[in-house]
C-alpha cells in the first residue's frame, strides 16, 4: 500500500509542470493587453506601459516567461500579481475560506444525500422514494446562480434565518452557501446511493445475510452500504477536489473571499502568475483526493488490494 | 444652474431625514450619545475590491477612491456646484503669469501618524506618481508640469518644475500657462505622502497614512475591506461626524444591496439598474439621486472616409432619440445630453449641442446632401461585458428607422483590445466612450477628447479629431486672466466642435445611492464619492 501511494505521488509531479505549463500558455493566448485592462478607462502612458511590460517580462516569449517562473517557483516563489502581492499570500488568504465551504458542503452532500439514498433505497417505489425522485430532478434543474439568489432572498432577507453574505457569522456563515454549493451534488450522492443500496439488496450475499438470520439493521449497515458505497465514495471524492477549486458563483453572490472569485478575476485580468499558481494548486488536489478515493476502495471492499 | 438647486434638495432631504428618525428612535444599533444625528458611532460602506493599493497617485477607478476620499484632504477642495474652496491644505494658490504659481499651506496639518504635512511632502509626492519608472495610474495627471516631459523620456529623475521655498511653501512651474491649476490640484494624483510612504512604498498600500478626516484603523484585507476611525487630529473644518467607517469589499453589487436591505451595510453608493424602481419605495429618504459628471458619447471614426464629411457625423446624431433611450433601457437613470460638458460644471450651456437634438428630416436632408451610401450597414463598436449591449441596439434600431441605414453590433472585445483597437484607428463605424472630468471644468472634457495633443495612446481623443481652431481656443481659454474669460474661449471651441460632431453627446449620468436609516446626512460630491466627513449615526 504505502508503495503505491508513493508512486502515485511521485506521478503528480510531471503532471502539476505538464498542467502548469498548459495553464501558462493558455494565459499567454489570452487576447489583449493586461497592462491596458489594469489601467481600465484612462490612457497610460507609453513609458509606464514599458516599465511594467518590463518588470513582469510581459514581451518576452512564452519558454523564457516559463522558464523565468520554473526558476522561481524552484525557490519557492510563487511569482507576484500586478499589485506587488505575492501569490503566495493570496492562496493563504483565501484557501482557509474555500476550504471552510468546502468542507461544509460536502458535510451536506454526504450526510442528507447517503441518508435520503439509503432511505429511498430500501423502501423503493414507496411515497418517500418517489419524493427524493421528484425533489432531487427539481434541484438538479434549477441553475446554482438561481438557487443562491433565491436562497439569499427567502432564507436569508425575508425569513432572516441565515446571514446573506459575508464571513462575520463565523462558521454559520457557510452554512447557507454550503446548503446550496452541496445542493446539485447532494441530487446525484442521493440517486447514486439510492440505486447502488436497491440493486444490493437484491444480491446473493444480502439473502444469505438475512437467511442467517442477522436482524434487518446489520444486514443494511455492515453488509449492503458498505458495498453500496463506492460509487458514491468515488463522486465525493471527485467532488471535493472539484469544489476545492472553488465556486465562482457562490462565493460572489454570497460575498465569501474564496479562492473561486480570486482565479475568476485573475483570469480576468491576465494575471498570469496568479492564474498559474492558483490551477496547479486545484489540479494537485483534484490528483490527491482522487488517490485518496482509491485507497478509500480497499477499505469499503477487502476484496481489492494494492500490492 | 440646476445643479445647484437639485444638490440643495438633496441636502434638505437628508436633514428631513434625521428629523423623521431621531423622532421614531431609528434603527436598534446603538454607538451615538442619544439623539439622532450626533456625532459618534460607525457605519459601513460598500466597495468593490480597488484595483491597485491603496496609494493616492496609483488610484484613478472609483473604488479605491472612496476610501482615498476618507483618508486624504487635498490641496484645495470644491464647492457643491464646483468652485475652488480653499478648505483644504492650500492657503493659498497664486501666480502672475498663470504659468509659475507659488502654493502656500496652512499651518499646524499633519499626517496620522504625526508628521508634518509640509512643502516636501507635496513635492516629493508628486515627483514619485510623475516618475514612470514607478508605474503610477495617476502620473498623466502631472503632465501640466515643466520637466514631466523629459521625466517620461527618462532623461530626468524629478520634475524640474517643483521647487520648495520653506516649510510652508512650493513653486510650481507649468509647461504651458493653465488659469484653472488651481481647480485641477484638489485632485486625489495630487495628494501628500508621508515619509512613511518613501520608507516601504509597497506596504503603504495596504496601511495608507494620509492626512484626511479619516485615519486607517488596521490594514486592508484584499477581498474583506479596511476599517478607518476618526482622525483626532484633524486640521481641516470638515472634521469627521462618525467614529469610524467599516468599508467591506463585496464582489457584487447586488449582493451589497441585498444586505443592504437587511440593514447590514449602510451606504451602498451605486445600486444595480434593475432595482432603482423599489428602492425608492424601499429606502424613501434613503434613496439619493445624484447627477454626476460622466457622460456618454458616441464617437466617430473621423479617419474613416465614410464618417469624415461632418453632415454624416451630424445628421446620425440629429437621429437619436436620446429620451427614449433613457426612459426603455435605463429607467430614467440617464438624461438626454444637449452639450459636450456635464452640467456639473462652469461653462455648461442648456443646448449648446444643436445636432443632439432629434430632427429625423434634417438628418436625413444632411446624408443625401454628403451622399451617404445608405446600402451598407453602419457598425457600432463597444466594450463586451459591461451592459452596453441593449442601448447600442436601441441607437442601431433608431438609425434603422429614421435613416434606413441597417447597423450590425461590434461588441466582442474586452476593454484590453477594445482600447487598443481605437488606439490603432481600428474603428470601422460609431463607438462607445465615455468620459467623467478630472476636475470640474469644461476644459476637462475638451483637452482631453477634442484636441491632437491628446491622440491615444497618451490620450483619450479616440475619433481622432483636430481642428486648429479648437487647440488656438482652448490655449486662449488656459492663457486667460479671469475664469469668465476662460469659460467664453472654451465655450467658442466647444461651439467649433459641435459643428464639427467628432462625437456626439449622448446622456448625462445620474447614479442612485441607498443609505439605511442607521446613517443621515448622505450626499454624493463631484467625483462620485460619499461626502464621508459629514454622515452621522443615528441611534
Amino acid at each position: 500500500m504505502g508503495r503505491y501511494v508513493a508512486r502515485r505521488l511521485l506521478l503528480t509531479i510531471p503532471v502539476l509542470l505538464g498542467a502548469s505549463f498548459l495553464i501558462f500558455a493558455m494565459v499567454y493566448a489570452l487576447p489583449g493587453d493586461p497592462i491596458r485592462a489594469l489601467a481600465g478607462d484612462r490612457p497610460v502612458s507609453p513609458a509606464v506601459v514599458k516599465v511594467l511590460t518590463e518588470r513582469f517580462h510581459l514581451s518576452d516569449p512564452l519558454w523564457v516567461q516559463y522558464w523565468e517562473y520554473l526558476k522561481a517557483l524552484l525557490s519557492g516563489d510563487l511569482g507576484t500579481d500586478f499589485r506587488g502581492r505575492p501569490v503566495l499570500d493570496t492562496i493563504e488568504r483565501t484557501l482557509p475560506v474555500t476550504v471552510k465551504l468546502t468542507i461544509v458542503a460536502v458535510v451536506f452532500e454526504a450526510i442528507i444525500g447517503i441518508v435520503a439514498g439509503v432511505l429511498a433505497g430500501i423502501r423503493r417505489n414507496s411515497f418517500f422514494d418517489n419524493l427524493v425522485l421528484v425533489s432531487t430532478t427539481v434541484i438538479v434543474s434549477i441553475p446554482i446562480l438561481v438557487l443562491a439568489f433565491l436562497a439569499q432572498l427567502v432564507l436569508g432577507l425575508k425569513l432572516g434565518w441565515f446571514p446573506i453574505a459575508g464571513t462575520r457569522d463565523g462558521l454559520y456563515s457557510y452554512v447557507l452557501p454550503g446548503l446550496v454549493l452541496a445542493s446539485g451534488s447532494l441530487a446525484y450522492v442521493a440517486r447514486l446511493t439510492r440505486t447502488s443500496i436497491a440493486e444490493n439488496m437484491r444480491a446473493d450475499y444480502v439473502r444469505t445475510a438475512r437467511a442467517k438470520g442477522l436482524p434487518n439493521r446489520t444486514v443494511i449497515v455492515r453488509h449492503t452500504l458498505r458495498n453500496s458505497l463506492i460509487p458514491v465514495v468515488t463522486f465525493i471524492g471527485a467532488d471535493i477536489g472539484a469544489l476545492l477549486g472553488g465556486a465562482i458563483v457562490t462565493e460572489t453572490v454570497f460575498n465569501l473571499p474564496g479562492i473561486g472569485r480570486e482565479v475568476f478575476d485573475a483570469v480576468r485580468a491576465q494575471e498570469g502568475a496568479v492564474v498559474v499558481g492558483i490551477v496547479t494548486l486545484m489540479v494537485f488536489f483534484f490528483i490527491f483526493f482522487n488517490l485518496v478515493v482509491d485507497v478509500l476502495y480497499a477499505v469499503l471492499d477487502p476484496r481489492i488490494r494494492y500490492d | 444652474m440646476n445643479l445647484r438647486k437639485r444638490r440643495g434638495a438633496l441636502v434638505a432631504a437628508g436633514i428631513a431625514a434625521a428629523m423623521v428618525l431621531s423622532a421614531c428612535g431609528g434603527s436598534d444599533d446603538n454607538g451615538g450619545e442619544g439623539g439622532g444625528g450626533k456625532s459618534g458611532g460607525t457605519f459601513s460602506a460598500y466597495i468593490s475590491e480597488p484595483k491597485s493599493p491603496l496609494v493616492p497617485g496609483n488610484t484613478t477607478e472609483s473604488e479605491g477612491a472612496k476610501v482615498i476620499a476618507a483618508l486624504w484632504t487635498g490641496l484645495v477642495g470644491y464647492s457643491e456646484d464646483g468652485e475652488v474652496e480653499y478648505s483644504g491644505v492650500a492657503d493659498s494658490i497664486e501666480s502672475e503669469d498663470n504659468q509659475n504659481w507659488t502654493i502656500k499651506l496652512k499651518d499646524g496639518w499633519t499626517f496620522h501618524d504625526g508628521t508634518p504635512v509640509d512643502a516636501e511632502s507635496f513635492v516629493n509626492a508628486w515627483n514619485y506618481t510623475a516618475n514612470p519608472q514607478n508605474a503610477q495610474d495617476g502620473g498623466s495627471y502631472l503632465s501640466r508640469i515643466a520637466g514631466y516631459d523629459e521625466l517620461e523620456a527618462g532623461t530626468a529623475t524629478e520634475l524640474s518644475g517643483l521647487k520648495v521655498e520653506d516649510d510652508q511653501t512650493f513653486t510650481v512651474e507649468l509647461k504651458a500657462p493653465f488659469a484653472l491649476f488651481p481647480a485641477v490640484v484638489g485632485y486625489d494624483a495630487f495628494n501628500p505622502l508621508p515619509k512613511a510612504f518613501f520608507d516601504d512604498p509597497e506596504g503603504f498600500g495596504t496601511k495608507p497614512i494620509g492626512n484626511g478626516p479619516f485615519q486607517a484603523d488596521g490594514e486592508f484585507v484584499p477581498g474583506q475591506g479596511i476599517k478607518v476611525k476618526r482622525f483626532e487630529d484633524y486640521a481641516g473644518e470638515d472634521k469627521a461626524k462618525a467614529d469610524g467607517i467599516d468599508f467591506v469589499v463585496y464582489a457584487d453589487q447586488a449582493t451589497a444591496y441585498t444586505d443592504a436591505q437587511d440593514g447590514n451595510v449602510d451606504i451602498v453608493d451605486v445600486i444595480p439598474p434593475d432595482v432603482i424602481e423599489s428602492a425608492k419605495d424601499e429606502f424613501g429618504d434613503g434613496f439619493i439621486n445624484t447627477e454626476v459628471s460622466q457622460i456618454t458619447y458616441l464617437g466617430f471614426p473621423t479617419y474613416d472616409a465614410r464618417f469624415q464629411d461632418p453632415r454624416v457625423r451630424q445628421a446620425i446624431s440629429m437621429a437619436i432619440d436620446r429620451d427614449a433611450i433613457s426612459k426603455a433601457i435605463f429607467s430614467g437613470t440617464r438624461t438626454a445630453a444637449d452639450s459636450f460638458v456635464s452640467p456639473a460644471v462652469d461653462g455648461y450651456r442648456e443646448g449648446s449641442c444643436a445636432y443632439c437634438e432629434l430632427d429625423v428630416d434634417k438628418a436625413n436632408a444632411l446624408l443625401d446632401e454628403a451622399g451617404f451610401d445608405r446600402s451598407k450597414p453602419v457598425e457600432l463598436w463597444f466594450n463586451a461585458g459591461a451592459g452596453h449591449d441593449a442601448w447600442l441596439e436601441a441607437v442601431g434600431n433608431q438609425l434603422r428607422q429614421n435613416l434606413d441605414v441597417d447597423f450590425q453590433l461590434k461588441g466582442d472585445l474586452d476593454f484590453s483590445q477594445y482600447l487598443p483597437l481605437g488606439e490603432n484607428k481600428g474603428f470601422t463605424g460609431p463607438f462607445r466612450y465615455g468620459w467623467s472630468f478630472d476636475y470640474p471644468a469644461a476644459e476637462s472634457y475638451l483637452t482631453p477628447l477634442f484636441t491632437p495633443q491628446s491622440f491615444p495612446p497618451t490620450g483619450s481623443n479616440y475619433s481622432f479629431y483636430s481642428n486648429e481652431k479648437v487647440v488656438d481656443l482652448i490655449a486662449e481659454g488656459d492663457k486667460a486672466e479671469s475664469e469668465d474669460e476662460a469659460i467664453k474661449a472654451y465655450q467658442q471651441a466647444e461651439d467649433l466642435i459641435a459643428e464639427d460632431m467628432p462625437m456626439a453627446p449622448l446622456f448625462f449620468t445620474q447614479i442612485q445611492t441607498v443609505a439605511t436609516d442607521h446613517v443621515s446626512n448622505v450626499r454624493i460630491d463631484l467625483f462620485q464619492r460619499p461626502v464621508w466627513s459629514e454622515v452621522t449615526v443615528n441611534d
